[in-house]
C-alpha cells in the first residue's frame, strides 16, 4: 500500500495540507468506482500483483525474443509469431481495448527496463531519478509520430506478421528505443509519442468503458501538491482528463492521492466521444484514418484471396512491393484523408457549422474510432482466430525444434468457425456504423445545431467504408 | 405517452425491416445443375484461379496442381482437404449443396505467408453479403431517423 504519506520527501507539504476538506464529491452519471470495491480496492493499491503481472510480461517478451531470433523460421511453427500476431493481437483487439481502453499499457514490458532505470526502481517511483528527464519537443506533439509508425508497420506487415526473426528484432528495437529515450526525455516519451500500438490503444480507450476521474474537482484543485502528478510515471494530471486517450491505467495516482479523490470507473462505452475538439488533435485525425486504411489493406492481404497481392506485400524491395507501397501509401495518405476532408467540408457547408475546418476534423474524426475500432475487431475474428489452434502447438514447441512439451498432440483440428464468424463480423460492422453515425449525430448536437443538418456526408463515408469492410471480409 | 409511442414505432418499424432484410427470400438462379472442372494451379502464396464460381447443385471437380512446393487445398464449410506432391496433380469432386461464399486455404506449410494462402468459391449467390449491405444501409437510415426525433 502506497499513499501520498510513504513518499519522504512530500511527507512535510502533506501535512500542511491535511487540512484542506472537499467542497462536492461529485458521482458521474452511469458510473461504478471499481476503486471502492473491498475486494478490488486492495489488488489495485498494493504495487505486487501488478508488478508480478509486469514481471510475467516481460518474461514472455524476453521469451518471444528468444524465441523469434533462435527459432525456426517458419511463422506458423514459431512462438513469437503465434503468440505476439494471434494471441496478443487477438486479446488485445478482443478484450483489452473495447473493453479496457489502455489496460494492456499498464503491464505492457516494452517500457519496463526504462522506466525501471528511469525511477531507480522496481516498486514505483522514488528520487533521483536518472536520465537527462528533458521535455518532449513541442514540435513533435500529438499522434503524428505513432500514426507513421503505424504506416510504416502496415508497409512491412507481410514480412514482420510471418518471420520470426524480424519479429524478434523489432521487438528489441522498440526496447532499445523505448530503454533509450526513457533515460533521455521525461516520463513515458516511447509510450506517449512513438509506440503505433499506445496511439491506437489510446484512440479507441476513447469508446472503452473504463477511466479514471478525479472525484472532488474543488479539492483536487486547491491541493497544492499535485501528488497524483508527481507521481504519473506519464506525467498527467487527473483533473485536466477530458478523455481517457492519454492515461495508460497504471494507478499511481489513485495510490497517491492523500485525499482518495481518484475513481477508476467503469461507464458507458463511447462516453468521450463527440467532444469539441481543438485543432491539436489533428494528428489522433489522422492516425484514426490511417487505422480505417490499414484495416481495409490488411484485409486485402491476409483475408483475401488474391495471391499476387500477398507476394506483393512480402517480397520487400521487389518492384512488386514497391508497388504494393506506393498503394498503400496512396490509400492512407492521400485517398483515405481527401475522402474524409471532403465529407467534412461538404458537410460544414451545409450545416453552416461555423468551426473552422480544421477544428471540424478533428471533431468529426471521433466518429472514426468506432468504426475503426469495429472494423479491427471484424477483421481478427478471421485473421486470427481460425488460427488459435497454433497456439498449442507452439506451447508444445516453441522454436520448431521437434519438441513435444505437451507431449504428442494432434493439431490438424482446426476452429470451424466459417459460417458464425461471418455473422460475427456483419453484426460488428453494423454495430460500428450505427455507432459512428449517432457520435455524428451527438456532434451536431452539442454544436448547437438542429440535429437534422447533421453531417450527411460523414454519415454516407461511414457507410461506403462499411460496405467495403463487408466485401472484404464476407464477400 | 407521444414520446413512448414513437419511440415504440421506432424499434417496431426497425425489427421488421431488420426482419425483412434478413429473410426475405431473393430470386433464385435459373440454371439447372451442372458439372464444373476447375485446374488450379497452387504456387507460393497464391492460387490460380483465385475465385471458382459455380451454382448451386453443380458437381464440382478440381485439379490442384502444384507447381513449386507440396500444397494443400481444404475448402471451408465442405470439410474437403486434398494434397499435391510438387509436379503432380491431386483430383477433388463434390456437390456444391450449400449457397455461399467459402474460402479455401493452403493445408501443407509451405512458406511464411502459407497461413494466408485463400481462395474463394463462391456457391450461387452471396446472399450474406447483399443482406449485409442491406442491413448497413438500414442501420445507417434508422440512425439518422433517430436523430430526427
Amino acid at each position: 500500500m502506497t499513499r501520498l504519506q510513504d513518499i519522504s520527501y512530500l511527507e512535510k507539504v502533506v501535512v500542511e495540507q491535511s487540512s484542506l476538506r472537499g467542497g462536492r464529491r461529485e458521482t458521474l452519471p452511469r458510473r461504478v468506482d471499481l476503486y471502492r470495491l473491498p475486494w478490488l480496492r486492495p489488488l489495485i493499491e498494493n504495487r505486487w500483483p501488478q508488478l508480478v503481472l509486469r514481471i510475467l510480461t516481460l518474461g514472455g517478451l524476453v521469451f518471444t525474443i528468444t524465441a523469434g531470433l533462435f527459432g525456426t523460421r517458419v511463422g506458423s511453427h514459431n512462438f513469437a509469431i503465434i503468440f505476439v500476431w494471434i494471441a496478443w493481437w487477438t486479446s488485445l483487439k478482443l478484450g483489452f481495448i473495447p473493453f479496457g481502453g489502455r489496460a494492456w499499457c499498464s503491464i505492457c514490458p516494452i517500457p519496463l527496463p526504462g522506466e525501471w532505470l528511469q525511477q531507480a526502481s522496481l516498486l514505483g517511483p522514488k528520487r533521483p531519478r536518472l536520465g537527462l528527464n528533458l521535455q518532449w519537443p513541442k514540435r513533435i506533439h500529438g499522434s503524428w509520430l505513432q500514426a507513421i509508425g503505424f504506416l510504416l508497420i502496415g508497409l512491412f506487415s507481410a514480412v514482420t506478421l510471418t518471420d520470426p526473426h524480424v519479429t524478434g528484432w523489432v521487438l528489441v528495437g522498440l526496447l532499445i528505443v523505448s530503454c533509450g529515450l526513457s533515460l533521455v526525455f521525461k516520463h513515458r516519451a516511447f509510450c506517449t509519442h512513438l509506440c503505433p500500438v499506445g496511439g491506437f490503444s489510446g484512440m479507441y480507450a476513447q469508446a472503452s468503458p473504463v477511466e479514471v476521474r478525479t472525484i472532488d474537482k474543488e479539492l483536487c484543485a486547491q491541493h497544492a501538491v499535485k501528488s497524483c502528478y508527481q507521481v504519473c510515471p506519464w506525467g498527467l494530471y487527473p483533473l485536466a482528463f477530458q478523455d481517457s486517450s492519454a492515461c495508460g491505467l497504471c494507478m499511481e495516482c489513485l495510490r497517491a492521492c492523500p485525499y482518495d479523490n481518484l475513481a477508476l470507473n467503469v461507464r458507458p462505452f463511447g462516453t468521450d466521444l463527440s467532444r469539441q475538439k481543438s485543432p491539436s488533435h489533428l494528428g489522433l485525425a489522422f492516425l484514426a484514418l490511417i487505422m480505417l486504411g490499414s484495416v481495409m489493406a490488411f484485409s486485402a492481404v491476409f483475408t483475401g484471396p488474391w495471391g499476387w497481392l500477398k507476394s506483393a506485400s512480402f517480397e520487400v524491395g521487389s518492384l512488386k512491393w514497391v508497388g504494393y507501397a506506393l498503394g498503400y501509401l496512396l490509400l492512407n495518405l492521400i485517398f483515405m484523408p481527401g475522402i474524409f476532408v471532403l465529407s467534412v467540408w461538404v458537410g460544414n457547408k451545409f450545416t453552416h457549422d461555423g468551426n473552422k475546418l480544421k477544428q471540424s476534423l478533428a471533431t468529426h474524426a471521433q466518429a472514426l474510432f468506432p468504426l475503426g475500432l469495429m472494423a479491427w475487431i471484424a477483421f481478427t475474428v478471421s485473421f486470427a482466430l481460425p488460427k488459435l489452434n497454433l497456439i498449442v502447438g507452439v506451447l508444445n514447441d516453441p522454436f520448431g525444434w521437434g519438441w513435444h512439451w505437451l507431449g504428442r498432440i494432434d493439431l490438424s483440428q482446426k476452429t470451424a468457425l466459417t459460417g458464425v464468424s461471418s455473422l460475427l463480423q456483419v453484426v460488428l460492422l453494423v454495430t460500428g456504423l450505427y455507432w459512428s453515425v449517432r457520435v455524428v449525430q451527438t456532434i451536431s448536437t452539442r454544436n448547437g445545431k438542429p440535429v437534422s443538418v447533421m453531417n450527411l456526408p460523414l454519415v454516407a463515408f461511414s457507410l461506403l467504408f462499411t460496405l467495403v469492410m463487408m466485401w472484404l471480409l464476407v464477400g | 405517452m407521444n414520446k413512448l409511442t414513437s419511440k415504440s414505432w421506432y424499434w417496431i418499424l426497425l425489427i421488421i425491416a431488420g426482419l425483412a432484410v434478413l429473410w426475405v427470400p431473393l430470386p433464385a438462379s435459373a440454371s439447372l445443375p451442372a458439372e464444373r472442372h476447375f485446374q488450379v494451379d497452387a504456387k507460393r502464396f497464391e492460387y490460380s484461379p483465385e475465385v471458382l464460381k459455380v451454382n448451386l447443385g453443380d458437381q464440382v471437380s478440381i485439379d490442384l496442381v502444384a507447381t513449386d512446393v507440396v500444397h494443400g487445398l481444404a475448402v471451408d464449410g465442405y470439410n474437403l482437404e486434398v494434397k499435391a506432391e510438387p509436379g503432380q496433380t491431386a483430383h477433388l469432386t463434390f456437390i456444391a449443396d450449400q449457397q455461399g461464399t467459402f474460402r479455401f486455404h493452403c493445408t501443407v506449410t509451405c512458406g511464411n505467408m502459407h497461413p494466408f494462402m485463400t481462395g474463394k468459391l463462391e456457391v450461387g449467390q452471396n446472399t450474406l453479403l447483399w443482406r449485409s449491405m442491406a442491413l448497413a444501409g438500414l442501420a445507417a437510415i434508422m440512425a439518422i431517423w433517430k436523430a430526427q426525433k
